[in-house]
């Protein structure tokens, strides 16, 4: 007998995201995604996502189901982030589930949607080795995890104590005039720039930060740090060094984020790491987490890119390591829960 | 036969057949869980009217006007029904379910929050015995509603009602309401000049 289908949806933050695998192959992975409607405003306006979600949701269905080549009668169980995300954008794709599994006559399985970015990886050829560590960074969330059992046991090590990594490439972009979304961006105008021009300062990095927040993150002091600097240049009837500006913030956010996560490798005696997360498109993120790993004898893991980013694949794949391991549906009555922790990897 | 759901106040699912009637019907009129009972609801009418989803002939549903989140709840819940099933879905205008019973000109309220109403004007039922919506829907400060028409202020929306009026719709064959839901309110209204940007951070 192979493996059960199951078909994952994913409305946490701005891309309706619909997956399904067999087991831990890939047979479709589709995301239509909000991203420009979200332009004018330099970042998620969560009324624009949830609208976007309820349009996306049934051709979003319809290009997995043909992706797939699969049909409705073939999928034999539902799975669906039910938090942490966006409230109302978490609803849209929480009401669908519960309704697609009702008329399939289906089990439904509500899944944690940070617990998904690791279960992306049991889809890449390599076998998921655990315990790792995992790092994951988007605009809606910067959490870095110990996986030592992707349905049983995951602790949450450290996150953001204010924004998100991704929300503060968008925060920064705004500020010099680069554009939406901000990492890309940011990205972009750095190429050229001088990372060592501008030293931001490191949240949380401090030895007296150390102690309380030893794997917790900040980004908002970085954000109000590089505007001080280039409204004090503009004060002065100075030219800002664009390029010099995103360098030196793209590699205060990419020193913090990899310096913490390898610590935590060493620090717990764990020798892998897992990035996950949109902001894992980042090039500079990529490199320095590469060179860092190796240095520290840590093996990194980095899913294909579209893994990376939120999709209903991930989703579909925690769903189908849920079944497999012989765990009961969700049930019906289950709410959305915008700050589900991560060690609630089912609801 | 139809499943009918609607979220524009509190949450309700009824199943309804033209012949038969009503055959099951749960409603809730708390705005705060529509996206937790939906699953439920829909689970348990089914049972009590002893239907599976392919015999259902089509899903309708209640477009609003209705609160963003809640409303989304429902119309999520019957495309993706419908779906899965493979039938249709059918919209109505779900203060239009609230006028299939005034028989006299009226103008139906409801709570928009934010200290606004919603509300559509009627002239009683056409000779299919369908509202006939004259005015609306609309969104309105209280002292700004429109006036003419005995005001009816309504705390929830049957989803049988919204249902009954989707078979009489088909069986009178007139057009159903449009797809898209009744927010009438942009959706950048809860943005605030905090994250629209521009400030300066030093004085
Ligand atoms: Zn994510």
């Amino acid at each position: 007998m192979s493996a059960p289908i199951v078909l994952g949806i994913e409305t946490s933050c701005d891309e309706t995201g619909v997956g399904i695998v067999r087991g831990t192959e890939l047979l479709a992975n589709v995301i239509a995604s909000s991203m420009d409607e979200h332009a004018r405003y330099g970042g998620v306006v969560p009324e624009v996502a949830a609208r976007a979600h309820l349009e996306a949701l049934t051709p979003t269905l319809t290009e997995a189901l043909e992706r797939a080549d699969v049909t409705l009668a073939d999928i034999d169980a539902v799975a669906v982030t039910s938090g942490p995300g966006l409230a109302g954008a978490l609803m849209v794709g929480v009401g669908a589930a519960k309704a697609l599994a009702l008329s399939l006559g289906k089990p439904l399985y509500a899944v944690n949607h940070l617990v998904g970015h690791v279960g992306a990886d049991v889809l890449s050829e390599e076998e998921l080795e655990l315990p790792t560590v995992a790092l994951l960074v988007s605009g809606g969330h910067t959490s870095l995890l110990l996986v030592r059992d992707l349905i049983d046991d995951v602790e949450l090590l450290g996150e953001t104590i204010d924004d998100a990594a991704g929300e503060a490439f968008d925060k920064v972009a705004r500020l010099l005039g680069l554009g939406y979304p901000g990492g890309p961006a940011i990205d972009r105008a750095a190429a050229d720039g001088d990372p060592t021009a501008i030293r931001f300062p490191r949240g949380l990095t401090q030895p007296k930060d150390l102690e309380r927040h030893r794997y917790d993150f900040s980004f908002s002091g970085l954000k109000t740090a590089v505007a001080r600097w280039v409204e004090k240049r503009q004060d002065a009837g100075e030219d800002v060094p664009v390029a010099d500006v995103a360098a030196g913030f793209r590699e205060a956010v990419v020193d913090v984020l990899t310096q913490k996560a390898i610590a935590a490798c060493t620090d717990l005696g764990v020798p892998r790491l897992l990035l996950g997360g949109g902001v894992v498109a980042n090039r500079r993120l990529r490199e320095v987490a590469q060179e860092r790993a190796d240095a520290a004898g840590v093996a990194l893991r980095i899913p294909p890119l579209d893994l990376c980013t939120d999709n209903g694949a991930m989703i579909a794949a925690l769903g189908a390591q849920l079944a497999a391991a012989g765990r009961a549906p969700s049930g019906l009555d289950f709410a959305a829960d915008s700050t589900l922790p991560v060690t609630t990897v089912q609801v | 036969m139809l499943l009918a759901i609607d979220t524009s106040a509190g949450t309700s699912v009824a199943v309804v057949d033209r012949d038969a009637g009503v055959l099951a019907e749960l409603s809730t009129d708390d705005t705060r869980r529509h996206a937790e009972v939906i699953g439920p609801f829909i689970a348990q009418a089914l049972e009590q009217a002893d239907v599976t989803a392919q015999r259902l002939s089509a899903v309708a549903v209640g477009t609003g006007p209705g609160p963003f989140t809640g409303l989304r709840v429902g119309l999520a819940a019957a495309r993706a029904f419908a779906f899965g099933a493979g039938k249709p879905v059918v919209h109505v205008v779900s203060h239009d379910a609230i006028a299939a019973t005034l028989t006299a000109p009226a103008l139906v309220v409801t709570d928009a929050r934010r200290r606004e109403l919603y509300w559509t004007a009627y002239d009683g039922l056409d000779a299919d015995g369908l509202p006939i919506r004259v005015d609306g829907p609309g969104l309105a400060k209280p002292d700004e509603l429109p006036t003419g028409r005995e005001r009816h202020d309504a705390a929830t929306v049957s989803a049988a009602a919204l249902g009954l009026l989707a078979e009489a719709t088909w069986a009178a064959g007139r057009d159903f309401a449009s797809s898209e839901p009744l927010y009438l309110r942009s959706p950048d209204v809860t943005i605030s000049a905090a994250t629209t940007g521009g400030r300066r951070v030093t004085q």
